[in-house]
């Protein structure tokens, strides 16, 4: 999706401001925000690869006025509207419905299954998937697509050659869970890119970005 | 700079205090709503929040950097299989499944960034702070890292080559910092207490 998140390389947005002596919270509802939307998963079955996609769908304008819980506040409310777990109506009124019949939903998760299950993760590596196409050393282009759908392939990365510097082994493939697609695993390479291939002959070429890419992002170059 | 930030921060609390009722309101609302039907229990989200605000962050890795600095088999066991090294002391988990310790030395220099939004390696770090999640971090670091450090404070000289990581995927970067120099003498505690959040992302020296 070509929108206002996949923001490297962009100009215009000033300097880094950081707080001296941050929380991790700025507000209570902050924390209720985060707190929910590690929790509802447990409960109605969604991952990143179905949060991030609704944060993206986010109208630009809006994104860059919102703070960052504001955005998964927005989120997490459209996953349960579209599922037809909550409805504007019930968020207007305070008033709950009956959960809706043939809506497949978990029990609210307690907070000692919580907290062991947060402890073990939720791993995107699987230990199987499409046969792998390249190997360390190999010089890779990245594909030049402009899916209208989620991808982890950021722009100023497209059609760019780098080098593979490690194979990390076979995961799920966010791009294709977040269309809807399937997790369709497969091997995920760390692919270095001279900083000029990026930004052009201006750029240092012997510092490197480094992204991690799935097969599917890659053609041999 | 003080009157910059200070600027910045009364900016942000207006905003905040000029939105907060609403939101409050509204979170609230959906919360008991989401109770009522049965797919969250209050008592595991207090205990998420406390987990996220008072046990995980920065101070984990700060331990893993000192075991590092300390250990050369530990540090070897980190930069080949992070995940498993970070586990030996006992922190892993949601958002650091897949880790990944790249290591500063004299001729390189690391930093991390997640550009589509917001990734970062929980266990060893806690929950990211506004600016690492922020539009001008993520849109400059990765096209002139060298000012963006420099603006920060940090000037990576020019021998030596840099190396952002924008970690869009599922893999989670910690940078191990360069032991500061005259601490020989310190023990792994003592070593910790010098390791900084910023360090371990890349944009300060320890």
């Amino acid at each position: 999706m070509n929108t206002i998140h996949d923001m490297g390389g962009m100009h215009g947005f000033g300097a880094v401001v950081r707080e001296a002596n941050e929380s991790p919270f700025h507000a209570d509802w902050e924390r209720r925000v985060f707190a929910l939307a590690t929790a509802i998963p447990f409960a109605v079955p969604f991952n990143d690869d179905s949060l991030r996609p609704a944060i993206e769908s986010i109208p630009p304008e809006r994104y860059l006025a919102s703070t960052y819980y504001e955005l998964w506040l927005e989120a997490m409310t459209k996953i349960l509207v579209g599922r037809g777990l909550l409805s504007r109506d019930e968020i207007a009124s305070g008033k709950a419905r009956p959960l809706p019949k043939g809506v497949e939903v978990f029990p609210a998760v307690k907070a000692a299954d919580a907290l062991a299950a947060l402890a073990d993760g939720f791993s995107a590596r699987r230990e199987a998937g499409k046969p792998r196409r390249f190997k360390v050393g190999d010089l890779v282009r990245t594909r030049n697509d402009h899916p209208a759908t989620h991808t982890r392939l950021p722009r100023y990365a497209r059609d760019k050659i780098g080098t593979i510097t490690r194979d990390h082994g076979i995961m799920t493939f966010s791009d294709a869970n977040g269309r809807g697609d399937g997790e369709q695993p497969q091997h995920v390479y760390a692919v270095a890119f001279p900083m000029d291939e990026l930004w052009g002959p201006a750029a240092r070429g012997g510092d490197k970005l480094y992204l991690d890419l799935w097969d599917d992002h890659l053609h041999p170059a | 700079m003080a009157v910059v930030l200070r600027a910045m921060s009364d900016h942000h609390d207006h905003h905040r205090r000029a939105g907060r009722s609403d939101i409050e309101l509204r979170v609230r609302a959906m919360e008991q709503l989401l109770v009522e039907k049965g797919l969250v229990d209050p008592m595991a989200l207090d205990a998420i929040v406390d987990q996220y605000e008072t046990k995980v962050g920065p101070r984990n890795g700060a331990r893993v950097v000192a075991r590092a600095w300390t250990d050369t088999a530990y540090k070897r066991r980190l930069l080949d299989d992070a995940t498993a090294a970070i586990r030996e002391l006992c922190y892993g988990g949601s958002q650091g499944e897949q880790m990944v310790v790249v290591e500063n030395t004299p001729a390189v220099h690391n930093v991390v960034v997640c550009t589509l939004c917001s990734c970062y390696p929980w266990p060893v770090l806690g929950l990211p702070p506004v600016w690492y999640k922020s539009a001008p971090y993520r849109s400059r670091v990765v096209m002139d890292p060298r000012g963006v450090l420099a603006e920060m404070g940090l000037r990576v000289p020019d021998t030596t080559e840099l190396r952002v990581w924008d970690s869009n995927a599922e893999l989670r970067y910690m940078v191990l910092p360069r032991r500061p120099a005259g601490t020989e003498g310190l023990h792994e505690d003592a070593l910790a207490a010098l390791v900084t959040r910023d360090g371990m992302i890349g944009v300060a020296a320890v």
